[in-house]
């Protein structure tokens, strides 16, 4: 049995809406349209102990609905999801327990206590006892680097510290399993290379679960084993990231700086993407065209003073994965 | 203990943070010290022109106004701020991730907010009414000390029942919140019944004879009424042992109610965005 068991999942919310304008909002008086919006159209898979998953989605494609229903804190519309043997929702109390969970546009620290006695409450509320406590405490403190903040109240923090402090707050009961979403929303660059870093360690060194939600592909290249893509409710792909970039967009970019003016090319297969003076950009499958007979044939015609090569960007990948796909949001 | 733990350190940890809010308190003081003078006066002023027999007199009416403003902070009107913030952002989500029953989490720490508040505010109005007012030669309008030893341990017993009581009701405008997602709707209903059923604006000893009975078992009347008349020795012996028995059982009843309610609350929750 996975430590993660999610099959046929859907979740259906009920919105109201009504027309724009005076006439619009007096005739909703009168009655109320309702629309069923469906969140999750029926989604499965499963998780390994130890496992780090990464779900990525256009906004609105129900990544979060997801994170929620695995964590207790919705029920779905219908379909079965065990984590550890237990339902989230129904057994919620003793599931949320044993997970920790980081939305990373919230805050579950009390904007007016000191970060530490954030951390002494959520000691107290998961029952932790207070030498695992202090182990974990100094764990934490060390990995994200929190010695100089634990006295200052959340509201005064930066973004990126208090990111730093969710995190760890929500490890402090040490769970098996961590759920994050959107855990490097905002931060800065070396903000964001911490959480990576202190991710990637849980995962490696003590084996916790992980699914992460994110918009920043670097998260997922630097992190994810594995990948879900999910759009309008349904699940795109689930495969490694690699595989995802092979299969979605395998193309090429060949810049080049030509001595004089760039000339015209007419070459199969090959697709000129821009030119600018003296500099052109190439597209082209390696599959069809083989990047060194390309190069070849260009230096053998024309006076080349320089070029590289580029696989296209992964925002690049994932955007034309989700436009395959219909995926983007309405 | 260890189950109890939880709900203990939230209790804590919100009182403390509620003591330090010292302008909030010392501000909450001033309107009350001038609306408890306007109300000691509307009763000198009703008193001297009537000369019916009146249920209480000038000077337990005068006494039962300076309570009230003393212990106003403890009147269940609106929902924990706390709470009517989470739900609006979505928050509540985070409250669902702990351990705990949600509805003792925030009964919790309603009782901590509701006591934490009143705690400065009477202890600044007891100084105020029993010796600032009588200092600038108005003795006659200062809050008396309890009738008799027996009342005054009735009464302290009668305040704790009270912020239980009270933090039960706060619940409903929690959950009449969570319900609407705005607190808006659930203090507009409760404000008219917590202000004329509880004895706030009237004692309800001032009411019609046949409405006695009614108001002295409905559960508003444990917010003020009751516990105001043990203190002057209105309510003594087993009365005032009805009357706290009273207050217990609609806690009780609340409680059970309001946690129902959450259940269902909880199951039909939705929280949109990431």
């Amino acid at each position: 049995m996975p430590q993660i068991l999610v099959q046929e999942l859907s979740k259906s919310y009920l919105v109201s809406e009504r027309e724009a304008g005076t006439w619009g909002a007096a005739k909703g008086l009168l009655r109320r349209r309702r629309r069923v919006i469906e969140a999750l159209k029926g989604i499965s898979f499963s998780l390994e102990r130890g496992e780090l998953l990464g779900f990525i989605g256009p906004n609105g494609a129900g990544k979060s609905t997801t994170i929620k229903i695995l964590s207790g804190i919705l029920r779905p519309s219908s379909g079965r999801c065990e984590i550890r043997g237990l339902v989230p929702w129904r057994d919620r109390i003793r599931h949320v327990a044993g997970i920790g969970v980081v939305f990373g546009q919230r805050s579950q620290l009390w904007w007016d206590l000191p970060v530490i006695e954030g951390f002494e409450l959520l000691r107290d509320i998961y029952r932790v006892e207070d030498a695992d406590y202090r182990k974990s405490l100094d764990a934490m403190v060390s990995l994200m680097r929190l010695e100089r903040i634990l006295d200052q109240p959340v509201r005064q923090l930066s973004l990126g510290q208090r990111m730093r402090c969710e995190i760890a707050a929500a490890m402090l009961h040490r769970p098996a399993i961590l759920f994050l979403d959107e855990p490097t929303i905002g931060l800065d660059a070396p903000s964001k290379l911490a959480v990576r870093e202190f991710v990637a360690s849980l995962n490696r060194d003590a084996g916790v679960t992980v699914i992460l939600t994110t918009h920043d592909m670097h998260d997922i290249e630097a992190l994810a084993q594995r990948v879900i893509v999910i759009g309008n409710g349904v699940i795109l792909a689930d495969t490694s990231f690699e595989r995802l970039r092979a299969e979605v967009l395998t193309e090429r970019r060949l810049f080049i700086d030509f001595a004089g003016e760039a000339p015209a090319l007419e070459i199969p297969n090959v697709r000129v993407r821009g030119r600018e003076g003296n500099s052109i950009e190439l597209a082209f499958d390696p599959r069809q065209v083989p990047a060194p007979e390309l190069i070849g044939r260009l230096t053998a015609k024309y006076d080349l003073l320089d070029f590289h090569l580029e696989q296209p960007r992964i925002e690049e990948v994932i955007a034309h994965f989700y436009n395959l796909h219909g995926a983007t949001e309405a | 203990m260890m189950r109890i733990r939880p709900y203990l350190t939230v209790f804590r940890m919100r009182f403390a943070l509620m003591l330090q809010y010292r302008a909030a308190a010392l501000a909450g003081f001033g309107t009350q010290c001038w609306w408890g003078f306007i109300k000691v006066m509307v009763f000198a002023a009703f008193f001297r022109s009537s000369i019916a027999h009146q249920p209480m007199s000038l000077a337990q009416s005068i006494t039962y106004v300076w309570l009230g403003q003393a212990f106003l902070a403890l009147l269940p009107w609106t929902a924990d701020p706390d709470i009517a913030e989470m739900v609006r952002t979505g928050n509540v989500a985070y409250d669902r991730l702990r351990p705990l029953d949600t509805y003792f989490f925030w009964y919790a720490r309603a009782m901590a907010w509701m006591a934490a508040r009143a705690l400065p505010r009477c202890a600044m109005m007891f100084a105020f009414a029993c010796l600032v007012v009588p200092l600038l030669g108005m003795g006659a309008w200062r809050l008396r000390m309890p009738s008799s030893l027996e009342s005054a341990a009735l009464f302290a017993a009668a305040m704790a029942a009270e912020v239980l009581l009270s933090s039960a009701l706060v619940m409903i405008v929690n959950l009449g919140c969570v319900v609407t997602l705005s607190d808006r709707g659930a203090t507009t209903l409760m404000v008219p019944f917590v202000l004329v059923l509880s004895g706030s604006i009237v004692p309800l000893p001032f009411f019609p004879n046949w409405m006695q009975p009614f108001l002295f078992f409905q559960p508003f009347a444990g917010l003020v009424d009751i516990p105001y008349r043990i203190y002057f020795g209105g309510l003594t012996g087993w009365i005032a042992i009805a009357g706290l028995a009273q207050m217990l059982a609609w806690t009780i009843v609340l409680v059970l109610g309001g946690h129902r309610t959450m259940s269902a609350a909880m199951n039909r929750l939705q929280v949109q965005g990431s």
